[in-house]
């Protein structure tokens, strides 16, 4: 396409580059250029499967255009953590049964440390309403916001030194 | 208790070491690192992006369609309409795996000269790009001509209404006749009629219809796709055209299913386009595809009449039930044969007549969805059941126990249940739980409602169901298992694997399942029908038993004792009253090995076969058994806005055994996440047939704001006829949640809403003629 450019992106620390045109939002080019590990569920920002923390604040990437994330530091789930060293919140959401299909898991990873980022010990409300734009079909929720819980003491337990 | 816990294993020395245990599951690690890949996540060099071209009418003639300009846009590889494919249908019903007889159920591909739902399918573009695609369907050029259509089940059943197919609209009808119903009422102190009526209900999973098709060196369809039924390569090769063994399905882990991937979606467009263009096509589905797409909770229209007497004995029941069934047939046959089955629900009712008809409209199909028709029968039996109690001045749960089921008596078809029935005991528990009651303040007032149910678990036994699996054992002791059957999100494959290390004695993290192709897992069956744990855990456990009894007898012989005194743990091998005398697993499998003992087995587990119910009266066998449970919520509402916030939701199950009880909690806790949106604020709105509600943004189902904390209380009789007594868990945690939370809604209001969902506005408008009546 004529309006095509080339962006530098910057995902999960390690520079990588995007020929999109104007109108590809950050969710298409992710997956473009192979990051799988960003969801689709609607491209509508209703449901918060396509959450990556940009410069550190959870964003729908299906909202997001591709050229404006230029020069931001995208992370996806997978920059949180990977098979062999899961984060904390990670490892939460595995050994808690807080990922069920596992699509939207994802989108409330990110979202989940979003909430943990802002606030290391969040209230029960807190975490709602930090969930509140991700939509999950089969957990009906209760294992999602004890992983939360759960990452949060690991977390801060971590930070104490214990 | 009244049930005897049953033998938990056929084999004397498991003793439950894994089984039971909220191990981490094999798919959990690739889930939360997004390392799994869906089947959306699967691409191809040179593959192509397919979109396709809908009617924008729900009954209409198509008059002109016109591609030639979306052919000769640049970049399109390919243009399919109805012309394409001569005489070409899909077939609707269920996948049978040994060659049941089917209905005449099959479907236009695409439309060749009648529109009869909003969205039906008129083209299939494949093109270089998605933009390109998108861009070609805008010059697709469509003239419908509207036809009178038919919107409403009860409308179409009338002699004037337009026809939606064929000769008649009633697509299906059964019938229960037991007993002398007209005595029963005439032996009743009073009888109560009321009329019921659920809603559609959309899937609303996450991962829409996803997948990849290409065609291969041996002129084999290669499909991957995100389906619960990789046996749909059959129906597929018949409705390309080419014969069974050159279509192969590949599932990926799905991003949930629901009922929603049961049927066929994406698989035959795909093949089409592929076997055409010789090139590897995905499809470009966006969400409103997906809505429009894939078939819908049939709405129920249920009348119930009940004959009782003053001390709350069920004397008779007579029960009406009109479903809609949408454009095309699909799986209703069967969703109101489940709804006929489920209609007294699980109360003893020895006076009984029932009669449910499928009918065809001009909207949207309608098939499976978790709960199918049993579901929605409990939505309407437990609202009645308090409005009997209420009527006759009776207390809800005292009517309850007056008439609940028993384990050893026969249901409504006249079948015994082979398993315990605890209805009692799992309402008698959840109604304890809700413990006190929240205080009513300013406009809020506080309800309270329970349901019970009874769901059956396992495929329709004169469908003759059978699922195989494979378990091996490798040189270096760890174990393989390979079974056909689609893992959708509740752990099935993992659960596979739990059950194999039980009876094998080695640990989860030795274990690879391999699921989910037609080429190299041995096929399995559907995941539906709660039926995967119950169907494929027994051919899974009943494989790792043939494997272990070769390595007891081999392992006998090195430790000089008799083959039932071996016991194998946590990969050793040991006597079993003297575990020092022992042997690690691995060695053993290494002399099994050298010797040429078999190290693996394949495995056919064959449901109960039966004939159909009699067609006169309906009794019989349906299912190879049921569950039983109940849910209990306490709700606020508020008066001056109608609004219901769902404030304790507890649910209690008999679930046999569990197998992971992390596992089967999420399946609780989602289904009463399903059945909270399905009573409160799940719509999907429809103007002659047309979807109005096509986004999460319009149809509304529960987020972490509106979903309580929701607590199990997991029963376990030990006598399904699952894996170690285990039933199933999928489609119950669903049935009913529902009506216990309208229960609640007219227990804390007075008044009863009787058409799910119950929005604020229903409820305000239920309230004003409630107080206009006086």
């Amino acid at each position: 396409m004529s309006n095509d450019r080339t962006i530098a992106l910057r995902v999960n620390g390690r520079d990588e580059r995007a020929t999109v045109p104007a109108h590809r939002t950050l969710l298409e080019a992710l997956r473009e250029i192979g990051h799988r590990e960003v969801k689709s569920g609607c491209e509508k920002g209703d449901c918060g499967a396509c959450a990556v923390l940009l410069d550190g604040m959870a964003v729908d990437s299906c909202l997001t255009l591709a050229w404006t994330a230029e020069g931001k530091e995208v992370t996806t789930v997978l920059g949180l953590g990977d098979l062999d060293a899961l984060h904390p919140v990670q490892e939460a959401f595995s050994e808690g049964g807080a990922a069920q299909c596992g699509y939207c898991t994802p989108g409330i990873i990110i979202a989940s440390k979003a909430i943990l980022d802002e606030n290391p010990n969040p209230s029960e409300d807190d975490i709602r309403v930090g969930l509140s734009g991700n939509l999950c079909r089969c957990t009906g929720y209760t294992k999602v916001f004890e992983a939360v819980r759960e990452a949060a003491a690991t977390l801060r337990g971590a930070e104490s030194g214990r | 208790m009244n049930a005897p816990a049953t033998d938990p294993g056929s084999l004397p020395n498991v003793r439950l070491r894994q089984v039971g245990r909220p191990l981490t599951r094999t798919d959990a690690p690739g889930k939360v690192t997004g390392r799994t890949p869906y089947a959306g996540d699967y691409v191809m060099p040179n593959m192509l992006h397919m979109r396709v071209v809908r009617a924008d009418l729900a009954s209409a003639r198509l008059v002109r369609l016109d591609v030639s300009k979306a052919r000769s846009l640049e970049g399109v590889a390919c243009v399919l309409t109805g012309d394409d494919l001569p005489d070409r249908t899909a077939s609707t019903d269920i996948p049978g795996q040994t060659g049941q007889k089917r209905l005449d159920t099959g479907q236009q591909i695409l439309v060749k000269e009648r529109v009869r739902y909003f969205g039906e399918a008129l083209a299939l573009i494949a093109a270089e790009t998605r933009d390109i695609a998108d861009h070609a369907t805008e010059l697709v050029e469509v003239e419908l001509e509207p036809v009178p259509g038919v919107y409403d089940p009860i409308e179409a059943l009338k002699p004037d209404a337009p026809i939606v197919q064929g000769t008649t609209n009633v697509v299906a009808e059964r019938r229960i006749r037991k007993g002398d119903v007209d005595a029963g009422f005439a032996r009743a102190d009073l009888i109560v009629e009321n009329t019921f009526r659920t809603p559609f209900q959309e899937h609303a999973f996450l991962e829409p219809e996803v997948g990849l098709a290409w065609v291969d060196e041996n002129a084999v369809v290669n499909i991957r796709v995100s389906t619960q039924v990789i046996e749909h390569f059959r129906p597929i090769a018949d409705a390309i055209g080419v014969p069974h063994n050159r279509v192969r399905i590949r599932g990926a882990l799905v991003g949930g299913g629901f009922g929603g991937k049961e049927d066929l979606t994406v698989e035959v467009y795909l093949a089409l386009l592929a076997l055409r263009t010789g090139r590897p096509v995905r499809p470009e589905y966006t969400r409103e595809d997906s809505f429009v797409g894939h078939g819908k909770r049939h709405p129920f229209v249920m009348t119930y009449r009940t004959g009782v007497t003053r001390d709350g004995r069920i004397t008779a029941l007579d029960v009406e039930m009109v479903a809609d069934s949408g454009a095309y047939v699909f799986l209703s046959p069967y969703v109101i044969l489940y709804a006929l089955v489920a209609a007294p629900g699980p109360y003893r009712v020895d006076n009984l007549n029932v009669h449910a008809r499928a009918v065809a409209t001009n909207n949207m199909f309608t098939s499976a969805f978790r709960g199918f028709g049993a579901l929605q029968a409990c939505a309407a039996y437990e609202q009645q059941m308090d409005e009997v109690a209420r009527t006759i001045g009776l207390d809800r749960m005292e009517l309850r126990r007056r008439n609940f089921l028993k384990t050893g008596e026969p249901i409504s078809t006249g079948f015994v249940p082979p398993s315990a029935i605890w209805t009692e005991e799992c309402a008698e528990r959840a109604w304890a739980a809700l413990g006190d009651p929240t205080p009513a303040a300013g406009p809020l007032r506080i309800g309270r409602g329970i349901a019970c149910y009874q769901q059956s678990y396992g495929r329709l036994t004169f469908l003759h169901d059978t699922s195989e699996a494979w378990v091996g054992v490798e040189m270096d002791g760890t174990v393989v298992v390979r079974s056909g059957v689609t893992d959708i999100g509740a752990g099935q494959a993992s659960a596979l694997g739990q059950i194999a290390v039980e009876v094998l004695g080695v640990t989860l993290d030795n274990v690879v399942i391999y699921n989910s192709d037609t080429a190299v897992t041995p096929l399995a069956g559907t995941t539906t029908a709660t039926r995967a744990l119950y169907m494929t855990g027994n051919a899974v456990k009943q494989a790792a038993e043939a494997v272990r009894a070769r390595l007891a007898e081999r392992a006998a012989r090195e430790l000089g004792v008799a083959a039932g005194d071996i016991d194998m743990a946590f990969n050793e091998v040991f006597v079993a009253d003297h575990p020092e005398r022992s042997m690690p697993f691995v060695e053993l499998v290494r002399i099994c090995g050298a010797e040429g003992i078999h190290r693996s087995e394949l495995v056919m587990f064959r449901a109960p076969f039966t004939d159909f119910l009699d067609p006169e009266t309906g009794q019989g066998q349906a299912h190879p058994d049921y569950a039983y449970g109940a849910h209990a919520v306490e709700v606020s509402v508020d008066v001056d806005t109608g609004e219901v916030e769902v404030l304790k939701s507890i649910a209690a199950h008999d679930v046999g055994q569990c197998i992971n009880p992390a596992a089967v909690e999420g399946q609780i806790q989602g289904g009463a996440q399903n059945g909270q949106g399905y009573a409160l604020s799940e719509e999907m709105l429809y103007e002659e047939g047309r979807l109005v509600t096509p986004s999460f943004s319009e149809y509304l189902m529960p987020t972490a704001m509106d979903m309580p904390k929701v607590e199990c209380i997991v029963l376990e009789s030990r006598s399904g006829v699952g894996p170690f007594g285990a039933k199933g868990i999928g489609e119950p945690a669903m049935t009913p949640v529902a009506p216990a939370i309208a229960n609640a809604v007219a227990d804390a209001i007075g008044v009863r809403v009787f058409e799910m969902p119950i929005t604020p506005e229903r409820v305000v408008m239920a309230m004003k003629r409630h107080d206009a009546a006086g």
